[in-house]
């Protein structure tokens, strides 16, 4: 994806896109794709958050393999994000409480928000894409 | 006020594309412009002029294409999702055309909202 630093829309508008992150990253091809936007859009050099909520959080699960499914394994692209400038990761503390995970059991820095926390932070945003 | 729209689902089994197609329709009758629609993940389906569905049935891809034709909204299939599902330019309806993201993330940059309709 090398020729993604060369996209610009002319109009040096920087807006605030946060990318909402509802599903897990196997079953439906709603996390893959979605990843393929979210790069997309740092390539335009706009503000980009990621939010991971509901089953959306298992997509920064530690120890994803799914050999056994025969899809392919994107979950190192997450890791990857910081090379994009891609730094604001924000998970939702309810989201994670309901599933017994803990920051230790993800693969990336992330901020754990509130509910309130994350309504806020989505009221900041202009664009809002969920998948 | 410009809405872009992004459309997630395909057509007939989720009522995405209908629901997108009734608020693009209406948001013009109110004075409103919808200068692009996205196709995205099975969205992309949306584009096939091979489906034809019962005569008593909406049509759906044709409607997006003579909403296209009289209101000049600019129908974009993604060309990574086209791909994953046998999206061609052979099968593409009317005023459908392909091309990347970067024309999803414009829309976000440049129009007043972006509305999105899926799962």
């Amino acid at each position: 994806m090398s020729d993604m630093d060369e996209m610009d829309d002319g109009s040096g508008i920087v807006k605030k896109f946060m990318f909402l992150n509802r599903k897990a990253p196997h079953g439906t091809v709603y996390a893959l794709e979605g990843l393929e936007v979210v790069l997309i859009t740092a390539a335009f050099d706009q503000d980009v958050s990621m939010v991971f909520t509901d089953d959306g959080v298992y997509q920064l699960m530690k120890g994803i393999d799914s050999k056994g499914i025969e899809v392919k394994d994107f979950s190192k692209t997450y890791r990857a994000l910081e090379g994009y400038d891609i730094e604001k990761l924000y998970v939702d503390q309810k989201s994670m409480d309901a599933r017994g995970l803990t920051e230790e059991d993800l693969i990336v820095d992330v901020t754990v928000l509130s509910v309130d926390e994350m309504a806020n932070l989505m009221a900041e945003q202009d664009v809002v894409i969920s998948f | 006020m410009q809405f872009g729209i992004l459309i997630n689902e395909g057509p007939y089994t989720h009522q995405a594309s209908d629901s997108a197609f009734l608020f693009a329709r209406t948001a013009i009758e109110k004075g409103h412009t919808v200068p692009r629609v996205f196709f995205y993940h099975d969205g992309v389906n949306n584009s096939n002029r091979l489906a034809t569905p019962p005569q008593d049935d909406r049509n759906v891809s044709a409607r997006w294409s003579k909403l296209a034709a009289e209101h000049g909204v600019d129908l974009v299939v993604c060309v990574a999702a086209a791909q994953r599902r046998g999206i061609t330019d052979d099968v593409l309806a009317p005023g459908f055309r392909i091309s990347g993201l970067g024309q999803l993330v414009e829309m976000g940059i440049q129009y007043d909202r972006l509305v999105t309709f899926g799962d």
